[in-house]
């Protein structure tokens, strides 16, 4: 069955359109809620009778989850989990959604919540409450080297994209495809993990501050 | 600057014999040296197989394969590849594995011949220093595996001279495959990559990020990858990876390179992937659980 839940728009929504399933199939049902938006972290202390609810999701940039719940002695957890459909930059939204749980989320509001996503045509990656979740802590460093390998003349841009998609059957080499889906985007994604672990593997790469610099030049 | 006409290939694992079956199908005379009779005879009943099916496929016809396995003579004895315009090297990943074959090479090839190191992660001009004729090797790393893998990454040491290089980078495009020049350095590009990004992720499942089958998801669908990093280093085993992470990690010291301690403990436990039956999935009959 179906969960069903409503639905409350906050700010700019850049990851779902409004013909979108997930935003369609949402209802007036008052025991799930989805917050959607940039304002969603502040629409969330509006609502009433939060822990009646069955499950609350909102919507999440780069920030964690407990900015947004509060943290104490890693027994966080509650009704609410934090979501984030990936998308790059300026390319088309993927159909991944990560999905985040503190220590004791319940085991219910996480099924509710998987269950959700699911039924609107989205695959679902639960991940804990870390900066970058999953996929931006992988691709990030990847990206930077490449694009440092670039400026050290590894090989020409043509064939590090060649090399990475005939070797390992990825869609699209990371230089064509940091290159359409906006290099500044991936300094902004980098830089927030560089100043959140401060590891040099996520140092924004030369290109992508360049980018970035060149903004509204 | 000879043409090349016939091609050896020295040591006959599962680089080897692919690298074999890719340049007989290419019409080149082809001499595979092993001194393990047995890996020889494996091979040889593996490429009859694979041969068999592009047959059934219609890639082949039978007149054909006959031919290229005319063209494509097994040997125990190094001195067989004294005919060889080019010697490609596959044996084991270790400098001194490759110097002792590539210097007894030396004596038995004419001047010529030049020699090229299949190496995933070994510096081409480390090489190319004890093999007596470090101006005639190059790198020409094959993808696994190599008789459906087009990519080849091709690199010159710091004392390969152009017209070699120039030589075997020909060879490569008339064996069909698609070669890409980079420069001579650790792990070349795709291992450069891969083998820290792979590292990335066996952290994410240290650190308590997510579980092996969330995060090859997000991978997959969020970037359409064909495969998860867990799963992709279940399919390459974690004793291997703890070589390739030892040789980038001892030539760069990049902290991404070093090996996870879970890679580690995963191999004291017999979990090295697939082979076993339990890496970061469990698998039986090779199908895979928990995905």
């Amino acid at each position: 069955m179906t969960t069903c839940y409503s639905i409350i728009q906050t700010g700019t929504n850049r990851a779902f359109a409004k013909d979108h399933a997930l935003i369609i199939n949402g209802g007036n049902s008052p025991d799930a809620m989805i917050i959607f938006g940039s304002e969603a972290a502040t629409a969330l202390k509006s609502i009433q009778d939060l822990a009646a609810k069955f499950v609350v999701l909102v919507e999440l940039d780069t920030e964690c989850l407990g900015t947004i719940t509060g943290e104490t002695r890693g027994l966080e957890g509650s009704n609410i989990l934090g979501f984030a459909r990936f998308r790059l930059g300026e390319g088309e939204p993927s159909n991944l959604v990560e999905l985040v749980r503190q220590p004791k989320t319940s085991q219910s509001a996480i099924d509710a919540a998987k269950d959700i996503f699911r039924a609107a045509g989205l695959q679902v990656a639960l991940c804990n409450d870390f900066a970058g979740r999953i996929i931006d802590r992988l691709v990030r460093p990847y990206y930077n080297a490449a694009l440092r390998r670039l400026d050290e003349g590894l090989a020409s841009a043509d064939d590090l994209d060649t090399t990475l998609k005939l070797g390992l059957g990825y869609p699209e080499g990371p230089i064509s495809l940091l290159e359409r889906t906006g290099l500044h985007h991936h300094f902004d994604a980098s830089q927030a993990l560089f100043e959140a672990y401060g590891e040099s593997a996520y140092a924004p790469a030369r290109r992508a501050r360049v980018a970035k610099q060149r903004q509204g030049k | 600057m000879r043409d090349i006409k016939t091609i050896g290939i020295a040591g006959c694992g599962t680089m080897g014999a692919g690298i074999a079956i890719v340049a007989a199908r290419a019409g080149f005379r082809t001499i595979v040296f092993d001194e393990r009779a047995e890996a020889l005879e494996k091979a040889r009943k593996q490429t009859q197989g694979f041969f068999a099916k592009s047959v059934e496929k219609g890639k082949l016809t039978p007149t054909q394969v006959d031919v290229i396995m005319t063209n494509l003579i097994i040997t125990t004895k190094i001195d067989d590849l004294a005919q060889c315009d080019l010697v490609i090297e596959a044996v084991f990943e270790d400098l001194k594995v490759k110097h002792a074959l590539l210097s007894a090479l030396n004596k038995v090839c004419p001047a010529y011949t030049i020699f090229a190191s299949n190496t995933s992660t070994l510096s081409i001009t480390e090489i190319a220093a004890g093999s007596g004729r470090d101006d005639r090797v190059v790198g020409m790393h094959f993808c696994l595996p190599a008789q459906l893998m087009k990519l080849v990454e091709m690199s010159p040491g710091i004392k390969t001279s152009d017209e070699v290089f120039q030589a075997a980078w020909t060879s490569c495009l008339t064996m069909g495959q698609k070669p890409v020049k980079t420069k001579d350095n650790p792990g070349f590009i795709l291992n450069y990559f891969l083998v820290p990004f792979n590292n990335d992720a066996v952290r994410l499942v240290e650190s308590g990020v997510a579980e092996p089958a969330d995060i090859d998801r997000a991978i997959k669908v969020g970037l359409g990858y064909p495969m998860g990093p867990l799963e992709l280093l279940d399919l390459v085993g974690l004793d291997t990876q703890l070589l390739l992470c030892e040789a980038l990690y001892g030539m760069t010291n990049e902290p991404r390179n070093a090996c996870p301690p879970l890679v580690k403990r995963m191999i004291a436990a017999g979990h090295l992937g697939r082979k076993t039956g339990r890496g970061f999935y469990t698998y039986k009959n090779s199908t895979m659980f928990g995905a």
